[in-house]
């Protein structure tokens, strides 16, 4: 370090030193070190468990240092629930895709909500399925082309992108729901004090957090990655409104 | 005169995603076109260390958390 | 001295596992609703309130089965039951379990298939159960009563191999013993202090944190763990095998059969005594681990002519029999589907028929 100078910004001690396997500009890497940065903060690293899912981020676990389980596809919302109920103390969270969450694990998801399980749902939604090559996703944008809508997403063949935020936020037994971004820098600061309420809404116990994260997929979209958050601005945003839709007391 | 701040970048860890240098407001980064690391990345490196105010941009869009930031004391 | 006796109580199987389980300390219930065992959930839910234990009655038994493992690895005694077709929704959680290493316990109160099939009485799970329903090469102990007693018995042994040896236990009922009614003799309750260093509680500082998972990308550590797994089998293997036998001394016909099928065929056992044939009953309790060894060595013994295989079902725990005889003396099938139960004429007139052939 030069003299002078002091570091105000470094990896958080709650990160690893494992080289993450997310291809270069992924967001995963961005959420799980806002996320993690959280941890080390507000001190919940001994308290926190999570779970996570298969898709890109099926090996978070080796990039979180918290007590992780690795879920069965689309079942991460059935197992966090029962972590915190054993565990009603941790801190609990669940980290999806968009196929893990809305596809195989929609029911999964929705009673968990519904039941108000006190757990955090972080939803990584870029709209395509990385880890298989690149197929269309619940969340795939109409028109938008993948491996399985090489002619773009049909809405007469392939249904409406579900909005899964806006699905969850009317039930009773969620208490905060909310849409971020990792695009730009201030939404990636954004992003942190939503996590941030998220995780004292879980300290308080009056229902389930879910946030939503508008993510990126450089490979799976044929872009790079400084255009792929162009295209969250020009495409997916649009569709996907940022913001906190349900939060205690409003 | 000093810069306000300056960042470290774990080299070989960089995968020259681009992210730092395209939300640099000062643009004092670049991704090293005449060289690459031991993955075969063009890494991302301070070309014009000088114009750095330590906003920490490059570190907060970082999804490798390869950046270091310093900001000069007062 | 005499023995103090334990609470007496006449009891349906269903609720006599779900009072065992509460009893030995479990911790945590996820359960769909499914005849003919709905009475499990509905008991442990009238129960909640006086006792520790969560309940959730899940959207459905996939949930469940996530539900268990979510709760095991977190270093809780959790448990689900079902019926056949909810198990079969159940296989994936199952192989996720074994591979994982997480003690839990399931109930399977099997009923007629395939399909939705009927609502009576089946023993056509057993391959799922012992072979494996689920994918890849795991095994889990398997435990099949044949009395409102062992509902209680074998619940409360579950509970504890699965923790002996990190393993998911099933026990293998079927809808007549969990909807008869009989007198049960209840234990105390087990006070259960888990140590689990393994869990995933929260990493304290002075461990590394615990990772719960059955993924294994490179094939040297799929290898690895498979091994491992393969000899964790080999040891349940050798110790945890256990059997009943009725009449087997002199045997020279010998009826293999459990569950509902085994208390029809001691009636048998006893009706062929009468009539001069000397028969005896083989009843497997661990349907895995098989009682390979004992089915062998009453194969091998001189007077045994025959073996036969009675269940409810096409004809599923006889290949393990036959596999067990290993070509020393021949072994015959005999059974119904559709949940209903053999008479004992009829197996008598089968086994006489076919003894007359040998």
């Amino acid at each position: 370090m030069r003299e002078g100078y002091e570091v105000i910004y470094q990896k958080p001690k709650t990160l690893t030193d494992n080289k993450m396997h997310y291809c270069p500009g992924c967001i995963h890497g961005t959420m799980h070190k806002i996320f993690m940065e959280l941890i080390e903060e507000m001190d919940l690293q001994e308290k926190t468990v999570g779970v996570c899912p298969v898709g890109c981020s099926v090996f978070a676990y080796d990039y979180m240092d918290v007590d992780m389980q690795e879920a069965a596809h689309g079942r991460a919302a059935a197992v966090a629930t029962a972590i915190k109920r054993m565990l009603p103390d941790r801190i609990v969270f669940s980290y999806q895709g968009d196929g893990d969450l809305a596809a195989i694990g929609t029911a999964e998801t929705l009673h968990a909500c519904n039941r108000g399980e006190n757990f955090l749902f972080i939803f990584i939604n870029n709209g395509i399925y990385g880890m298989t090559g690149g197929q269309m996703a619940p969340t795939t944008l109409e028109g938008q082309k993948t491996t399985t809508s090489p002619f773009g997403r049909d809405k007469k063949n392939s249904g409406s992108p579900l909005k899964m935020t806006e699905m969850v936020t009317p039930l009773d037994g969620v208490a905060f729901t909310a849409r971020v971004s990792g695009n730009t820098p201030a939404n990636v600061r954004k992003a942190k004090r939503v996590f941030k309420k998220a995780l004292e809404i879980q300290q308080q116990n009056i229902g389930t957090q879910f946030v939503e994260v508008v993510s990126n997929c450089p490979s799976g979209w044929k872009c790079t990655p400084v255009e792929s958050m162009e295209w969250i601005v020009e495409k997916a945003i649009p569709y996907y409104p940022l913001g906190i839709f349900k939060e205690p007391g409003k | 005169m000093p810069a306000k701040g300056y960042v470290e970048i774990l080299v070989d860890t960089c995968k020259g995603c681009g992210l730092c240098v395209a939300n640099c407001p000062t643009q004092c980064l670049a991704l090293k076109q005449d060289d690459t690391n031991v993955y075969g990345y063009h890494y991302s490196y301070m070309s014009e260390p000088e114009k750095c105010i330590a906003c920490m941009n490059c570190a907060v869009m970082c999804p490798d958390s390869v950046i270091t930031v310093y900001k000069k004391k007062s | 001295m005499e023995e103090k006796l334990g609470e007496i109580r006449f009891m349906k199987g269903n609720e006599a596992l779900a009072e065992a389980a509460i009893r030995a300390g479990m911790q945590g219930y996820f359960g769909y609703p499914i005849t003919p065992q709905s009475e499990v959930i509905e008991y442990l839910a009238a129960e909640e309130p006086n006792h520790d234990y969560t309940l959730i009655q899940a959207e459905s038994e996939v949930a469940s089965i996530n539900m268990v493992y979510g709760g095991a690895a977190a270093g809780a005694r959790v448990m689900t039951t079902t019926s056949s077709p909810g198990y079969s929704l159940m296989q994936e959680g199952v192989s996720y379990i074994a591979c994982a290493e997480l003690p839990c316990v399931v109930a399977n109160v099997a009923r007629g298939g395939p399909g939705l099939g009927t609502i009576q009485a089946g023993q056509g799970d057993y391959f799922q159960a012992v072979k494996g329903g689920g994918h890849g090469d795991y095994r889990q102990i398997v435990l099949a009563p044949n009395s409102v007693q062992e509902m209680v018995d074998l619940t409360i042994l579950a509970f504890d191999l699965a923790d002996k040896y990190r393993t998911p236990v099933l026990i293998l009922s079927d809808g007549a013993i969990g909807q008869m009614m009989e007198k049960v003799e209840l234990p105390e309750p087990i006070p259960y202090k888990p140590d689990k260093p393994w869990a995933t509680t929260g990493k304290t500082h002075d461990r590394e944190r615990n990772i719960i998972t059955s993924l294994y990308i490179q094939s040297d550590d799929m290898e690895k763990k498979n091994i491992h797994l393969q000899r964790k089998f080999k040891k349940i293997e050798e110790n945890e095998v256990r059997y009943e036998e009725y009449m087997i001394e002199d045997a020279e016909l010998i009826i293999t059969a459990y569950g509902v099928t085994s208390r029809t065929s001691k009636k048998i056992v006893d009706l062929a005594r009468e009539s001069g044939i000397k028969m005896g009953l083989h009843r497997p309790i661990t349907l895995w681990p098989f009682p390979a060894d004992r089915i062998s060595e009453l194969a091998n013994k001189n007077k045994v002519k025959a073996f036969f295989s009675i269940e409810m079902s096409a004809g599923q725990m006889v290949e393990d029999v036959k596999l067990s005889v290993n070509g020393v003396k021949p072994t015959f099938f005999y059974g119904r589907t559709g949940g209903i139960i053999p008479t004992p004429e009829e197996v008598i007139d089968f086994i006489q028929k076919k003894a007359g052939e040998l």
